[in-house]
C-alpha cells in the first residue's frame, strides 16, 4: 500500500467537503497506507471476494470501533487529565459531558454513545423547573447536532420514567434533528405506558426514538449494564466493541450446493475465517495500538476487559431464497413459513457456534452475534435478517415473521417497519404495534412513518431534504447525508414502501 | 342449529384507518349496494361458479371441480387477474371460515390488536355470523377487551340492528348522499333506510362516526352540504364526521373518469360544514 496522491489531491480540493471532513478522509488514506493486520491467506481471500466484510474499519485499528464510556465516573469524580472538578449543578454536569464527548473515540472520530442521559442528569435536576430543563436540553441538542453531526451518535433514556426522559422526548419531537439518535429502553415493569406512548407519538412525528426491549438486553449483559449505540448495537457499558466483521450470507449461499451443504460445510467454514479476521483485528488493537494507555482507561470511564467483538451477518433473505431455489423449494423469505423456518435454523446454528468459540481479548472471551443493518454500498444483500426493501408484508405479519430470530442476536438486531402516513391520525395503532412487537420478543422496535423529512436508511437517519441538496452538489453539514444519498441510489432504500436515514460507514473518500 | 360461517374476502392484521388503535379487519364478501364509486368492486357479489376466471389464472391456482371453482392459495401470486375476468364483481379467492377459525386468527394476532372491525362488501349481509362472532368475543376472557366495530352502508333494518348492537361497540356509517335521487344514482338504493339507521344508532349511543365521500360536483354541491349540515343538526350531539376524498384508484368506469377530490375541495366542504355548526370534522391525512 502506498498513498495515492491523486486521491489526496481530490480530497483536499473537493468543494463539497468542509475542512474537518477533508481532514478525516485524509487520515483514513494515511491509515490505510499501512499494511493490513496479519491474517491467513484464506481469510484475506474471503475478505477480498466480499464474503467477509470489515466495514472498512481501516488497516490499523488504533481505537475500538464502538466506545461506551461510563460517564457517571466522570460526573462523580471529575477528571485529573482534563482538570475538571466533579460538577455540582446541572449546567456544570452538561458542560462536563460536552467536554467528555470530545474525548470519546470511535470508528467515526465522533462518539457513537453519549450516555444514558436521563440517568446522568437526573441527580442534578433538583430545584430546576421543567421550562429550564427543556431549555437546557434544547441548547444541548443544538450543540450535538451542529458540533457532532453524526447520525450514529446515540443516547439512551429509560427504562424508568423520569422528568429528564420526558423533557428529552419533548425536545426531540420539536427539533426533529438527525443527531442525536435516540433509544428508549423499555421495561413493561418500570417504564409505564405513558412514557411509551410519548415515545410512539414521537415516532409518528419524526421516526425517532427506537424502543429497546430492556429485559431481553439486560439479561444478555451484566450488572454494569449495556448501552444501545450506533445502528441498534447492544454493547457492554464501560466498554464497547473492538471490531465488527460481517459475513455476507448470500455469498456463502452462492458457494454452497444447497441447504445441507450450506449448514454442514460452507457456513462453518466461512464463520471460521470470520473468527480469524476478528482475532487479527482484535490482536492489533489490544496488543499493538497503544489505545489502552489512554486516560479514559486510567480514569475508569472504560474497562479494557469490557470490549466484545461483534460477529455480524447480513443477506439472510437472499441466502434463504437462493438455498431453497437450489433445493427446488418454492416460497419467499418473509412470507413462507418454511422459508422463514430455514432462516431461524441458520440463526440458531450461528448463535451456537459463536457462543462456543473463544475469542482472545473479548469480553467474557466470546464474540457476540449481530444482525448487521447494512451499509450504503450493499447490493443484493438485505441488511441482517430483514425482509427485502419494497416487498415487506403488513407490519404485523412482518413482526411475526422475524421475531423468532431476535433471541439469537445479543449484540443487536433490528427491523425497520414502514408505516404509511395515515398512522399519524391514529397514533394508538403505532403504540399497540410497538407493544405487540416487544411482547413478541423483538429486541428493538423501529418504525419509519411516511411523510416525515427525517428518514432512517439502514440504521441511521438522514433528512430527505438534505439528500436532495447533496444530489444537487451543495454539500451537507451532516456527515451521514452522503451515505444516505448513496444508499438511496444504489439499494433502492427509499423504495421501502413508504421510509429514516449516518457517518460510520463513510470509511474512505469516494466510498 | 347450524353454526354460521363467514364468506371472507380478506383479513388484514394491521389497519390504522378502520377505527381507533390497530384493528384486525375482516372483509366479508357481498354487498346490497352497487356503488359506482366502489374501490373494491370485487367484494360486491358472491361467486356463481361460472368458471370464467379459471382460464385467466396464469399460475393454475383456480380449477373447476364438480362444477365448482376451487382456489389453491399456495399457488396464487396475488396478481388479481381473476378479479378482472369476473363478469359479476365476485371473487373466486374468498374463503368460507367457521367462527372458530376467525377466533383463531384473532388469537394469533392478539398482542397487536386494539380491536376488530368488520367491513366488506357490506358486513351486515352476514348478520347471523356477526352476531355469533361478537357474542363469542364478549364471552371469551382473553378476547373480551377487544372493541368490535362495524363498517356499514346503513341498509340494515331495525330488527337487524336490534340483534347486532348488543355485541357491537359502535358502527361507522357511510352516508353516500342526502338527496334520495343522488343516492339512488350513486348506490342503486334509496337512502331512507340509511338515514333511519343513523337516527337509530345515534339513539342507541352506537354511532361511532359518519363517513361522507366528497365527490366533486356530485356530493359537494350547496344543497347537499346544506342537507348534510341539517341532518347532523337534527341528530343532536352529532358524532364525528369523517370526510373522505373521492379517488379514482380501483374504481370502475364511468366513475373511474371522475375528478379526484383535492385537499382544497375537502377543506372547502369542511369549512362550509363548520359554518353550519358541525363541530367534529376529520379530514384525510393523505391525498393521492
Amino acid at each position: 500500500m502506498s498513498l495515492d496522491l491523486d486521491t489526496i489531491r481530490k480530497i483536499v480540493t473537493d468543494p463539497t467537503l468542509n475542512p474537518s471532513q477533508k481532514a478525516r478522509f485524509l487520515s483514513l488514506e494515511a491509515e490505510n497506507a499501512l499494511p493490513y493486520p496479519e491474517t491467513d491467506p484464506e481469510a484475506a481471500q474471503a475478505l477480498a471476494e466480499g464474503v467477509l466484510c470489515d466495514l472498512v474499519e481501516g488497516h490499523a485499528p488504533y481505537k475500538p470501533r464502538y466506545v461506551l464510556p461510563d460517564f457517571s465516573v466522570l460526573l462523580a469524580n471529575g477528571s485529573d487529565y482534563l482538570e475538571l472538578e466533579p460538577p455540582k449543578t446541572l449546567d456544570e454536569a452538561i458542560n462536563c459531558l460536552m467536554i467528555a464527548w470530545h474525548h470519546t473515540p470511535s470508528v467515526t472520530a465522533m462518539p457513537v454513545f453519549i450516555g444514558h442521559l436521563d440517568r446522568l442528569l437526573l441527580p442534578f435536576c433538583e430545584g430546576v423547573t421543567h421550562d429550564d430543563l427543556v431549555n437546557k436540553i434544547r441548547l444541548l441538542w443544538r450543540y450535538i447536532d451542529r458540533v457532532l453531526p453524526d447520525a450514529f451518535l446515540h443516547t439512551n433514556i429509560g427504562p424508568e420514567d423520569n422528568r429528564v426522559a420526558r423533557a428529552i422526548l419533548q425536545v426531540d419531537a420539536e427539533l426533529k434533528q438527525i443527531a442525536p439518535n435516540l433509544t428508549l429502553l423499555y421495561d413493561p415493569e418500570s417504564t409505564g405506558e405513558t412514557l411509551l406512548r410519548m415515545a410512539t407519538d414521537n415516532i409518528a412525528a419524526c421516526s425517532k426514538p427506537h424502543i429497546a426491549n430492556h429485559p431481553l438486553h439486560a439479561a444478555a449483559f451484566d450488572a454494569r449494564g449495556y448501552g444501545i449505540v450506533s445502528c441498534y448495537n447492544a454493547l457492554p457499558a464501560a466498554g464497547g466493541a473492538g471490531t465488527l466483521v460481517r459475513l455476507n450470507l448470500h455469498e456463502v449461499a452462492r458457494r454452497s450446493e444447497g441447504v445441507e451443504d450450506f449448514l454442514q460445510r460452507a457456513l462453518p467454514h466461512y464463520m471460521e475465517l470470520q473468527f480469524r479476521l476478528i482475532e487479527a483485528r482484535m490482536g492489533w488493537l489490544f496488543e499493538r495500538s497503544g489505545f489502552f494507555e489512554n486516560f479514559i482507561v486510567e480514569e475508569g470511564w472504560i474497562d479494557r476487559d469490557r470490549f466484545t467483538a461483534m460477529f455480524g451477518i447480513y443477506g439472510m433473505a437472499e441466502a434463504v431464497n437462493m438455498l431453497r431455489g437450489k433445493n427446488g423449494l418454492p416460497g419467499q423469505y418473509g412470507f413462507d413459513a418454511e422459508a422463514n423456518a430455514l432462516g431461524y435454523r441458520i440463526s440458531e446454528q450461528m448463535a451456537a457456534k459463536v457462543e462456543a468459540t473463544p475469542v482472545k481479548h473479548a469480553w467474557r472471551g466470546r464474540a457476540l452475534l449481530h444482525s448487521q443493518a447494512g451499509i450504503s454500498s450493499d447490493l443484493e444483500a438485505t441488511p441482517g435478517v430483514r425482509i427485502p426493501y419494497g416487498s415487506e408484508p403488513d407490519p404485523v405479519t412482518h413482526v411475526k415473521a422475524l421475531a423468532p430470530h431476535h433471541r439469537f442476536y445479543p449484540s443487536g438486531i433490528s427491523e425497520i417497519l414502514t408505516l404509511d402516513e395515515t398512522v399519524k391520525a391514529n397514533p394508538q395503532a403505532l403504540f399497540t404495534l410497538a407493544k405487540g412487537a416487544l411482547a413478541s420478543g423483538f429486541r428493538e422496535f423501529t418504525a419509519n412513518v411516511a411523510g416525515n423529512d427525517l428518514v432512517r436508511v439502514t440504521g441511521y437517519m438522514i433528512r430527505l431534504s438534505d439528500v436532495e441538496k447533496y444530489r444537487n452538489k451543495e454539500g451537507s453539514r451532516i456527515n451521514t447525508t452522503g451515505l444516505g444519498a448513496e444508499a438511496a441510489e444504489l439499494t433502492g432504500i427509499l423504495e421501502r414502501k413508504p421510509r429514516v436515514i449516518g457517518h460510520e460507514y463513510a470509511q474512505g473518500y469516494g466510498q | 342449529m347450524n353454526m354460521p360461517r363467514a364468506t371472507v374476502s380478506k383479513i388484514l392484521p394491521f389497519s390504522c384507518v378502520d377505527g381507533p388503535g390497530n384493528r384486525l379487519v375482516l372483509f366479508l364478501q357481498g354487498c346490497n349496494f352497487a356503488c359506482v364509486t366502489c374501490h373494491n368492486p370485487h367484494t360486491m357479489a358472491l361467486c356463481t361458479h361460472c368458471g370464467d376466471c379459471v382460464p385467466a389464472c396464469p399460475t393454475g391456482a383456480l380449477t373447476l371441480r364438480d362444477g365448482r371453482v376451487v382456489f389453491d392459495p399456495a399457488t396464487c401470486t396475488d396478481c388479481d387477474d381473476c378479479l378482472r375476468a369476473c363478469p359479476i364483481n365476485a371473487n373466486p379467492m374468498v374463503r368460507e371460515m367457521s367462527l372458530q377459525e376467525v377466533l383463531a386468527v384473532l388469537r394469533e394476532n392478539l398482542a397487536f390488536l386494539d380491536g376488530l372491525t368488520v367491513s366488506g362488501g357490506e358486513a351486515t349481509t352476514q348478520l347471523k355470523f356477526l352476531v355469533a362472532l361478537f357474542s363469542a368475543i364478549r364471552s371469551a376472557p382473553d378476547l373480551a377487551h377487544l372493541s368490535c366495530l362495524v363498517d356499514s352502508n346503513g341498509h340494515l333494518g331495525p330488527n337487524g340492528w336490534a340483534r347486532l348492537l348488543p355485541g357491537a361497540d359502535g358502527v361507522m356509517l357511510d352516508i353516500k348522499a342526502l338527496d334520495p335521487e343522488t343516492h339512488r344514482r350513486l348506490t342503486g338504493q334509496d337512502n331512507a333506510r340509511v338515514l333511519a339507521s343513523a337516527r337509530l344508532l345515534q339513539a342507541a349511543g352506537k354511532l361511532e362516526e359518519i363517513r361522507y365521500l366528497v365527490i366533486p360536483g356530485v356530493t359537494d354541491t350547496e344543497p347537499e352540504i346544506a342537507a348534510l349540515g341539517a341532518f347532523l343538526d337534527e341528530l343532536g350531539a352529532a358524532p364525528r364526521l369523517r370526510l373522505n376524498a373521492f379517488q379514482a384508484h380501483g374504481v370502475r368506469p364511468p366513475a373511474a373518469g371522475w375528478p379526484t377530490a383535492t385537499r382544497a375541495e375537502i377543506d372547502s366542504v369542511a369549512s362550509r360544514l363548520s359554518q353550519l355548526g358541525v363541530t367534529h370534522i376529520e379530514t384525510p391525512t393523505v391525498y393521492l
